[in-house]
């Protein structure tokens, strides 16, 4: 079965979406959407990295992702706007990774592939590795769900009970850039960002609770995934892209249905 | 044994040195005010109290196994979180739902269980911010101006409820308000702070310190002794008690 190449990008789509959902979700909550950004464009830094060293491109991600991610909390709240701050730092890991690329004049590597993600290239071990990856993610969420939840809402209350948000916030910051390695091979480093926030702005309007948020937030992206990657078989369409166009008609769509519900 | 014991705490926020050289204990039983003019330090000391700032020096003790029930000042809410009220008092541990219906009717909002958090008016939300303290059968119940968003019969209720609740539950209060008058009246300790404790001890005590004076002005000595005679006359707010501030 796993030797159709879109049964393993469907599959890829799927695990990506999964462990996606409940990191998207307090991406949202805590108004980090930059953040999950400037994780994501230090991803293509990993790349080159990796490619230099002829490492595993996942563990290059992973390690850059992580130490983006340790640079964008060290430094917040030393005197530059956050936004700024990560503006900086997101555009900068882009360049400097494009730059990094361009000089492995050795290897040949398909530069919009880790872009725009290469989903219907993925391996067995890609997808083993994807899966893998979003297995650990989830477990983790689930496992701090409740501190996280609590510190997301108001980090003093949540010490006030004996939960560290110092601790919630380094462990929402490792399953990042985890899920940014994860997801590079479907998205693309480009298109990460797209993937964290838009399935949860998309399921907000239709849930009345964290967790259904979370589950309908999984059900949508992965319901785009596939519909993408449909899509892009249809018309001929690059199919990260395309699951992306997907996710954010189903966000219009959801939208404007319970604006409608609410006005009558 | 005292709840929480600060010796020679001093605390800063923002790279800004904020709480010289605090000592300070609060006991079982006791109810203590902090009052102090705006950027004296009081939100400060609450946040060093219950954890949320590390000591630049000195030290915070708290007693082992010291249970806080803390009200915040406000709670910034975003609407991109659905949270019911029944979910948020189940964070972030899990209690029976027996449990939180009583909470709820103890802190007088019996109704709200199944409302979305956003949906509830600024006192009804107090209310939950205390339902959700005394859930926890706290030695200590810390509020940080409490009672912002209630209107005068709502915050003398809301101070009635408070001494009620440590009577029950035999706990420490530690409050944090700028409605001296009430507060002088209902505290059995005050703490006058401005980057430093100014004075502390009974409320005749502080009222009568020059420190207090010269934080405060004179001119709240006849709305304190005027309220101290009159509290439980609330005929001329007959007309507020209905308001909620949203």
């Amino acid at each position: 079965m796993l030797d159709d190449f879109m049964t393993r990008a469907a599959l890829a789509g799927i695990g990506t979406a999964l462990a996606a959902a409940p990191l998207g979700c307090f991406v949202v909550w805590r108004r980090m959407a930059y953040f999950g950004d400037a994780t994501a464009h230090a991803a293509l830094l990993g790349v080159a990295l990796s490619l230099a060293l002829r490492g595993p491109i996942m563990l290059g991600v992973l390690s850059t992702a992580i130490v983006m991610a340790l640079l964008v909390q060290g430094l917040s709240g030393r005197g530059l706007a956050q936004d700024t701050l990560l503006g900086v730092l997101a555009h900068s890991a882009l360049a400097i990774g494009l730059v990094a690329v361009s000089f492995l004049s050795g290897v040949r590597i398909d530069l919009m592939g880790y872009l725009f993600g290469d989903i219907l290239a993925v391996s067995k071990t890609d997808l083993a590795l994807i899966w893998g990856g979003a297995a650990v993610v989830i477990v983790l969420m689930l496992w701090r769900w409740q501190g996280m939840l609590a510190s997301t809402l108001n980090p003093d209350l949540a010490q006030a009970s004996g939960i560290s948000a110092k601790t919630e916030q380094l462990v929402l910051t490792l399953a990042l850039a985890l899920t940014v390695a994860v997801a590079i091979k479907a998205v693309g480093a480009l298109l990460i960002g797209a993937l964290l926030v838009i399935p949860p702005a998309a399921a907000r309007p239709l849930t009345g609770s964290p967790e259904s948020m979370a589950i309908a937030t999984a059900a949508i992206g992965s319901a785009a995934a596939l519909g993408g990657l449909g899509a892009s078989f249809q018309f001929d369409t690059p199919t990260g892209p395309t699951i992306v166009c997907c996710v954010a008609a189903m966000f219009v769509v959801n939208t404007i249905i319970s604006r409608g519900l609410k006005l009558r | 044994m005292s709840l929480i014991v600060t010796k020679n705490l001093t605390l800063s926020q923002g790279g800004r040195s904020v709480l010289h050289n605090v000592d300070f204990s609060i006991d079982r039983g006791e109810i203590v005010t902090v009052v102090g003019p705006n950027g004296s330090g009081k939100s400060t000391l609450v946040k060093g109290l219950i954890g949320a700032l590390t000591p630049v020096k000195g030290s915070v003790t708290r007693a082992r196994g010291l249970t806080i029930g803390y009200v915040p000042q406000s709670l910034q809410l975003d609407g991109l979180l659905p949270l019911t009220v029944e979910r948020f008092l189940n964070l972030p541990h899990r209690q029976s739902k027996a449990a939180i219906a009583k909470a709820l009717s103890d802190a007088g909002v019996p109704q709200v269980a199944r409302s979305q958090l956003r949906a509830l008016s600024g006192g009804q939300f107090q209310r939950v911010l205390l339902a959700r303290a005394l859930l926890l059968k706290p030695d200590i119940l810390i509020l940080d101006e409490a009672t912002q968003g209630l209107d005068q019969p709502g915050a003398a209720a809301f101070y009635i409820q408070i001494a009620d609740v440590r009577n029950r539950l035999n706990c420490a209060v530690l409050m944090v308000s700028h409605d001296l008058h009430v507060v002088m009246a209902a505290s059995d300790r005050v703490l006058c702070l401005n980057g430093h404790i100014c004075c502390q001890g009974t409320p005749d005590v502080v009222q009568d310190a020059p420190e207090y004076h010269a934080l405060f002005g004179t001119g709240t000595q006849g709305t304190f002794a005027l309220y101290r005679h009159g509290h439980d006359h609330d005929h001329d707010h007959d007309h507020d008690d209905h308001h909620t501030h949203a």
